[in-house]
Order: structure tokens, then C-alpha cells, then sequence
């Protein structure tokens, strides 16, 4: 397949705005506008807007959509009520992490499933071979676009903003309502460890709502922001601390596999819980300001345990964090361990993930 | 934007002679380049280094980057403030943000570096 790089809606104004851009997932995305410590602590101080227009959009409708969905994820489709999101998975055969998901039911016959940006070929490859014949597959990512509003000032900023009262809006629900030209869906989901909200418009309406935004006084944060935000939040990241070479057991997620009714991966999910993993998903917190990266080597007592996933400057911290996958026996929390990072040898402790949040 | 009394190097460090010292820290367009600095490995007092041996690390929350000595020379201090402080080297580079001053450094490596002349015209360069 030929790489050619994507834009968002919003590229133009992120041009505009001076952004740092860089290259993620296919697309050309702001990295900072102002800075990464600035936009980190105007998202846990106050409301920042994110670009999220490069994740995948697919929307499923028909009568055989519920049946279709509930066998290729690992979410719980039946105890789902209408308007309401779940965070789960795809997997493959063998219980590998194809993507992580989140589900949006509007009825039993009309869904959308949001998929990361990297992986959204080969998830519509993978889904649309197994569908019912009786459901329609539709990929809206280009006719969709998405920002991320986040921080303890967004719910009041959206519902200003749009005009329409969103602050009661519980987390991992959603609406979907008219404001002028623009449909929009509003969730209140996010990947920051904060308040806040996804908001979805049709491409060309995006640009508008990020004008209206960022007149209210939300601050544009880009993917540096994004990042440090989600390793405090605990969360992780496709293709750092999941993939195909590993089950949600490794990464201690089984209960978002926990349906008991069949699903691809199922069985290989439910032998892997029975054996005990040999590796597990760990966070980790260091001593000093010195970061940890993806790829260093994790030792205990001076033996081989584990390796990082990701890592970075906390600034709520104010020491490096991140995650690590480490050997069962070795992954305890509060287990002492020494990062080491080809220069340095850097002292770090395991601890329960997250580190912060003030999402609920 | 390029400081008058200073000389730098192709790699974004700068120099300033201080009587017997020589004072080092990173240039402007370095510490704009990096972004937010939140960590420096600071140089420790009495290591000796050859021009172009790695006298320090700087790290942002993206990346870790060298920072060369512009001359040889034997570390005589450490800016301690930025153990906690990284910010300075972003705030001020060529002020509270310097890194470390040489002492016993080389004079003759000194006629290697740039000029700000020819330091602005690097940049624009490049």
C-alpha cells in the first residue's frame, strides 16, 4: 500500500497557529502550539481542545448489527443501553490486540466504533470480512471529524459554546443533537485523565466549532500534551503497551474481555487468564526528571525483566513515569527496578496505574 | 536574536569568555528546537573533555540530545539550579540558563568557532 501522508480538517489552522507538525499514524498532526508543559497544565488547570480527526469512524446499521458487532468485540453489547459508549477491543484468533475500541450504540441497529488512526485499514479489512451480509459498513473518518475537549473548565465551555447544557452529561454517554447547519455527537470521553468530551461534526463543520472554541478561550494542545496527559492518566497506546504479541491479560485489561458470551479471541483470552501470563503490564515511577523511553531495558537485581513501552517527564510529578511490561515474577507492585537507558541507570518503583485522574 | 560577544558552534552551543573561564550553555534556536527542556544531565566538576565530546544531555518530553564541548577544556562548575530548573535553559539560554564553565580550556579552539556573523548565517542556512 502506497504511504502518502493525510491531513486533518484542521490543518490549515494548525499552520496558522505556528504548530510544531509532525508525521503520526499516516497523518500530519500537531505535535505543540505553545508548548508541551503549557498545554499539559492548561488541560489539568483549565479546558484544551485536541485535533482528533486522524482516528478511524466506522458506522454499522442493519438488523443483524448487535449479532454482527458482539462476535468481533470484545465489549458487552447486550447490557449497553442506547447513548451509551464502552471501551474494548478487537481481537484476532488468538486473543491478540487487533485495536482498542470504543463502541457507540445508538439502537440495536445503528453503531459507530472509533478505532486509532495507525490501524484503521487493516480493522476495516479485518471487519468488513466478517460481517453479516444483513449489515451495512460504512468508514466515516473522512466524512466525520472529532475534537477533544478536555479539562475541569470544558463541560462549562462546551455547553457555551454549543448552547446546550452538557455539564449533567455522564461519563461514557452520549448525545447526539442540531446546532445550526451542524449535527453533532457529543461524548463524554476523553484520554487525558480529565473532564471533558469528544465532540463529532462532518469534516467541513469542524473547522467552524474549533474557530468557536478557541474564541471562548480553549487552548489548542497537541499530541506531546496528549501523550504525557494519557501516561499520567494510565492509559495506554496501541502499538506501546498493546498489539498482536499481546492479550488484554498481559495488559492487566481482561476485564473489558469479559464478556461470557463468544467473541473472536474469547477462547485465547480465557486460556491465557488459566496459564497466568509470563509478562505483565506494569507502571513505573522514577526517582529523578530523567526520562525513561520505549525500549530501555527493565532490571531486577541486575537481571533481565522487562522493557519500557513508553515514557516521559510527569509534570503534575514532577518525575519520570511510564509503562513497562516485566516478567509475572518480577511485576508486583512497589517492586524496586533500574531502567536502564544506555547512559544512564535510572532508580524506578512499579505502581498501581493511573497516577492521576479526576475523569469522574 | 543572536547575542554580540558570543561564539558558538554548529551543533547550537555557545561560548562566552569570563576571565580565565569559559562559560557554555545552548543557543536560543537550540532550546526552541528541543521544546520544553525537563532535564539536564549536568556535567560533573573536574571532567576533563576533548572539543566535540558530549559535555551534558538535555531532554524534553520528546527526545534526549548531546550538548558537545565547543573546545576542550576541564568542567570548573555546573549550573546546579538547573537540576530542578530545566525551564531556565528555555527562559533565558544565554543567561541563567548557561550549563557549565571550563577552565584550562583551549584558546586555539576558540578561532574554530563562529562568529554571531556567521552563526546567523548558519541558520539561515539551514
Amino acid at each position: 500500500m502506497p504511504t502518502m501522508i493525510q491531513y486533518t480538517p484542521l490543518h490549515g489552522r494548525h499552520q496558522a497557529l505556528e504548530a510544531r507538525l509532525i508525521e503520526f499514524g499516516g497523518w500530519m498532526m500537531p505535535v505543540q502550539y505553545e508548548g508541551i508543559q503549557a498545554e499539559h497544565v492548561a488541560t489539568r488547570k483549565a479546558v484544551t481542545v485536541f485535533d482528533t480527526c486522524h482516528m478511524g469512524r466506522f458506522r454499522f446499521e442493519g438488523s443483524g448489527a448487535i449479532e454482527s458487532l458482539s462476535h468481533l468485540l470484545s465489549q458487552d453489547l447486550r447490557t449497553l443501553r442506547d447513548g451509551v459508549c464502552r471501551y474494548g477491543f478487537l481481537l484476532n484468533d488468538d486473543g491478540g490486540v487487533l485495536d482498542d475500541t470504543i463502541v457507540y450504540r445508538f439502537d440495536a441497529e445503528h453503531w459507530m466504533l472509533v478505532v486509532n488512526a495507525g490501524t484503521r485499514a487493516k480493522d476495516r479489512a479485518w471487519i468488513t470480512a466478517r460481517l453479516a451480509g444483513s449489515v451495512t459498513f460504512e468508514d466515516a473518518s473522512d466524512r466525520l471529524g472529532k475534537v477533544d475537549v478536555q479539562g475541569p473548565r470544558s463541560l462549562e465551555v462546551v455547553s457555551t459554546v454549543l448552547g446546550r447544557d452538557l455539564t449533567m452529561l455522564p461519563y461514557f454517554r452520549f448525545v447526539e443533537f442540531t446546532r445550526g447547519k451542524d449535527r453533532l455527537l457529543v461524548s463524554r470521553t476523553g484520554y487525558t485523565g480529565e473532564k471533558g468530551v469528544e465532540i463529532y461534526a462532518t469534516a467541513d463543520r469542524i473547522g467552524p466549532l474549533w474557530d468557536d472554541l478557541l474564541a471562548a478561550g480553549v487552548k489548542p494542545a497537541g499530541l506531546g500534551a496528549r501523550d504525557t496527559l494519557r501516561l499520567e492518566a494510565g492509559l495506554p497506546l496501541y502499538g506501546h503497551e498493546l498489539g498482536e504479541d499481546v492479550t488484554p491479560v498481559e495488559a492487566g485489561m481482561e476485564r473489558y474481555a469479559a464478556k461470557s458470551e463468544p467473541f473472536v479471541g474469547r477462547e485465547a483470552v480465557l486460556r491465557r487468564l488459566a496459564a497466568g501470563p509470563a509478562k505483565r503490564l506494569c507502571g513505573f515511577k522514577t526517582t529523578g526528571r530523567q526520562a525513561a523511553r520505549a525500549g530501555h531495558r527493565v532490571l531486577v537485581a541486575g537481571q533481565e525483566a522487562g522493557v519500557v513501552t513508553s515514557g516521559s517527564f510527569s509534570p503534575t510529578l514532577q518525575c519520570a513515569i511510564g509503562f513497562a511490561y516485566v516478567a509475572t515474577p518480577h511485576a508486583p507492585l512497589g517492586t524496586r527496578v533500574t531502567i536502564d537507558t544506555g547512559r544512564a541507570a535510572l532508580d524506578a518503583e512499579l505502581v498501581q496505574m493511573p497516577l492521576y485522574s479526576a475523569v469522574k | 536574536m543572536i547575542p554580540e560577544g558570543l561564539q558558538y558552534t554548529k551543533d547550537h552551543e555557545w561560548v562566552r569568555v569570563d576571565g580565565a573561564e569559559l562559560v557554555v550553555g545552548i543557543t536560543h534556536h537550540a532550546q526552541e528546537a528541543l521544546g520544553d527542556l525537563t532535564f539536564v544531565d549536568l556535567p560533573k566538576v573536574g571532567k576533563t573533555v576533548k572539543a566535540h565530546d558530549s559535555l551534558s544531555v538535555v531532554e524534553s518530553h520528546k527526545a534526549a540530545s548531546d550538548v558537545y564541548a565547543p573546545v576542550a577544556g576541564t568542567v570548573a562548575a555546573a549550573n546546579s539550579a538547573l537540576a530542578t530548573e530545566p525551564e531556565r535553559i528555555n527562559r533565558d539560554p544565554y543567561g541563567e540558563g548557561w550549563i557549565c564553565r571550563l577552565k584550562d580550556w583551549d584558546r586555539n579552539g576558540l578561532k574554530t568557532l563562529l562568529t554571531p556573523a556567521q552563526y546567523t548565517q548558519f541558520l539561515a542556512s539551514t
